[in-house]
């Protein structure tokens, strides 16, 4: 296998309160020796809620970001669950629909680009999954996680819709009983939670207009990966992870339970199995304590 | 002679059992039997009412997909019991199989539950269509493919009631409509012969209305007719705005406050997302705030980060901007 290389979309939490993120993806790529050229020229991708109010301006913005990808004749890897999202279907309505394709890139011949379709969207999970391999990640650990239960929380938009989201895994993903994270702790030498809401929503996109719908869907989540034991909670998402481990308050206000949970980006949890250090994985930058590390 | 060769093999089914009449509290029975690669959920649902319990309750009708009224769930997913296979359940969660209504809280008998809500809340965005009916037309009222395909095939909704209670806001929020109802209402807000004027205005409102969709997704995933209710509900977002009926609020702020941050940064301003989203809201989110900003977690305006290229991203959210607010 020659050296992976992607161009890499980082979303805008990365840049700005999940800074941690950032600096795990980087670490973690180093050790696997996994090339990411940054897409600095990208935008923000509406995240659904441009989507919201102008489809047509946020299929531009993200073909845009696409099209630079494509200049680098590279795979995009998305390390935000909602990016890939947005992107993906993006890519897939342009993709499908001649007509569409072509009036979004008139508009992007303004600024001398072109969305041609030549580049594939996916997380930088499934980028690990489906291209460097469990095996290989396993057989470099050097610290295995195995003093921990580990709750894994998926996130929609990486398993939904399945149809959409399954276009770009070589080894599908089943939206009911999703397997790439549990199968990635394992590789870490962690043990795997089983909870009802590992697949279900933390209601981060209803913060601001619904906070009391949010709150109990976070605290639910938590509280189902608590009862089973586990000692932390991981995901691929930057915005599940904010939810999870900011608003632990108005989690544990809305069930009426005090919830808390350490929740490590899936970066920081493979960066910890391969010997990064907590400086290296950011995880002083965590409102809910990483205690262990 | 037949290319596809039927397989057999063992499941166990925990299924859900309650009568309202006369129990106390629901309780599971567990069935062993032998399923073929043939059988759909209904045929299951029927062996256990003709071979182990005659008691056993359960609603279908068409047996084909059409009538709505088999949905149950299959270890928590809804699911269309007369259109899906035994071979996709199996794979999906193996041998071991839990059989329950689609609500329980709403458990009748057995598989039989009380759908009054779901109903109530079809009815409140008036599903049919409002129009001025010239009761002697001199020729047909002609609708054009292109208008009829605007529909998106949201006619095509069996109101199974699959989505409904697969839909997590609607366990969390009473009120909220759900994702069958968007459906419905978008099937007469796209209808070119339509005039309601309350029907958008009713699913704008606040809590019960589209913007408290967490966009989760469930709906699209369980669908058995594939409605995909989540398009639906991002098209009533758009068509509040493309109205004018769109009232500013945290809500709808908060999507148009993406457009103007891409404009300004290329990237999201998210300290100025909530601050423009909340208005004078913003202090109930100071104590967080103030914990994420000592953890880092919290970039200075004169700090923000800006998209290379933006003036690129500037002309293109001038020339292709195709909303107002
Ligand atoms: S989903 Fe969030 S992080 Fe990703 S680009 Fe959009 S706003 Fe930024
Ligand atoms: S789980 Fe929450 S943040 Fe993550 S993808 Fe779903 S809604 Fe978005
Ligand atoms: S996407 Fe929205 S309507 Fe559909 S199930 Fe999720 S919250 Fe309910
Ligand atoms: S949208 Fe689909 S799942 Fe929902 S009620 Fe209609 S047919 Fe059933
Ligand atoms: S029996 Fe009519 S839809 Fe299943």
């Amino acid at each position: 296998m020659g050296k992976l290389k992607y161009a890499l979309f980082t979303g805008c939490t990365a840049k700005q309160s999940t800074p941690e993120q950032m600096m795990s993806t980087m670490a973690v790529a180093k050790k696997l020796d996994i090339e990411l050229i940054e897409l600095t020229e990208a935008s923000c991708c509406g995240a659904s809620h441009l989507q919201d109010y102008d489809d047509f301006l946020s299929l531009v913005l993200n073909a845009r970001n696409i099209a630079y990808a494509e200049k680098h004749e590279l795979t995009m890897v998305t390390i935000c669950n909602t990016c890939q999202l947005n992107t993906a279907m993006t890519k897939h309505r342009l993709d499908n629909n001649a007509e569409l394709k072509a009036k979004v890139n008139e508009k992007l011949a303004e600024v001398g680009l072109e969305y041609k379709g030549t580049s594939l969207v996916t997380h930088f999970l499934y980028a690990i999954i489906d291209d460097f391999g469990l095996d290989k990640i396993k057989e470099m650990v050097v610290k295995p996680l195995n003093r921990f239960n580990i709750a894994p929380f998926y996130g929609c938009h990486n398993i939904r819709p399945s149809e959409l989201q399954n276009e770009s895994h070589k080894k599908k993903e089943n939206p009911y009983n999703p397997t790439s994270l549990d199968d990635l702790i394992i590789a870490c030498g962690g043990v795997n939670v089983d909870y009802e809401e590992k697949n279900k929503c933390c209601g981060f996109h209803v913060e601001l207009q619904a906070p009391h719908t949010a709150a109990v869907l976070s605290g639910t989540a938590i509280a189902g990966a608590t009862d089973q034991n586990a000692d932390m909670m991981v995901t691929p998402c930057p915005l599940c992870h904010l939810k999870l481990d900011t608003q632990t308050k108005h989690s544990s206000e809305a069930i009426g339970r005090e919830v808390s949970l350490p929740v490590l980006h899936m970066q920081q949890m493979i960066g910890l199995a391969l010997g990064c250090t907590s400086e290296e994985l950011g995880l002083k930058h965590h409102v809910t304590e990483v205690g262990f590390a | 002679m037949s290319t596809s060769t039927i397989t057999t093999q063992k499941v166990n089914f925990k299924v859900f059992r309650f009568n309202a009449d006369e129990d106390y509290l629901p309780y599971y029975e567990d069935y062993s039997m032998d399923v073929t690669s043939e059988e759909v959920v209904l045929d299951i649902l029927n062996r256990i009412k003709w071979d182990h319990d005659g008691s056993f309750s359960y609603r279908r009708s068409c047996r084909h997909g059409i009538c709505g009224a088999c949905a149950i769930k299959v270890n928590g997913r809804s699911t269309l019991a007369c259109k899906e296979s035994m071979s996709t359940m199996i794979e999906y969660f193996g041998n071991e199989l839990t059989i329950e209504p689609l609500s329980t809280k709403r458990a009748v008998k057995d598989m039989i539950i009380d759908k009054a809500d779901f109903w109530d809340k079809h009815e409140s965005v008036n599903p049919y269509l409002v129009a001025d009916i010239d009761e002697a037309p001199t020729c047909e009222n002609l609708v054009s493919l292109h208008e009829a395909e605007e529909l998106n095939e949201a006619d095509l909704c069996i109101q199974c009631g699959a989505c409904h209670y697969a839909c997590p806001v609607t366990e969390v929020n009473e009120d909220f409509f759900g994702p069958a109802a968007f459906a419905a209402a978008y099937r007469f807000e796209s209808d070119i012969r339509d005039s309601d004027t309350d029907r958008l205005k009713a699913v704008n409102e606040e809590k019960q209305g589209v913007w408290d969709c967490v966009k989760c997704y469930e709906c699209a995933e369980v669908c058995p007719k594939e409605i995909n209710p989540i398009e639906k509900i991002t098209k009533l977002h758009q068509m509040s705005f493309t109205s004018g009926i769109a009232k500013s609020n945290v809500a709808t702020r908060h999507a148009v406050g993406f457009k103007n941050s891409i404009e300004k940064h290329g990237v999201l301003d998210e300290g100025q997302l909530v601050l423009y989203s909340e208005g004078p809201g913003i202090v109930k989110h100071i104590p967080v705030a103030l914990k994420m900003f000592k953890k880092g977690k919290i970039i200075m305006p004169w700090n923000m980060p800006k998209s290379d290229n933006l003036d690129e991203i500037q002309k293109l959210v001038k020339s292709s901007s195709t909303a107002k607010f």
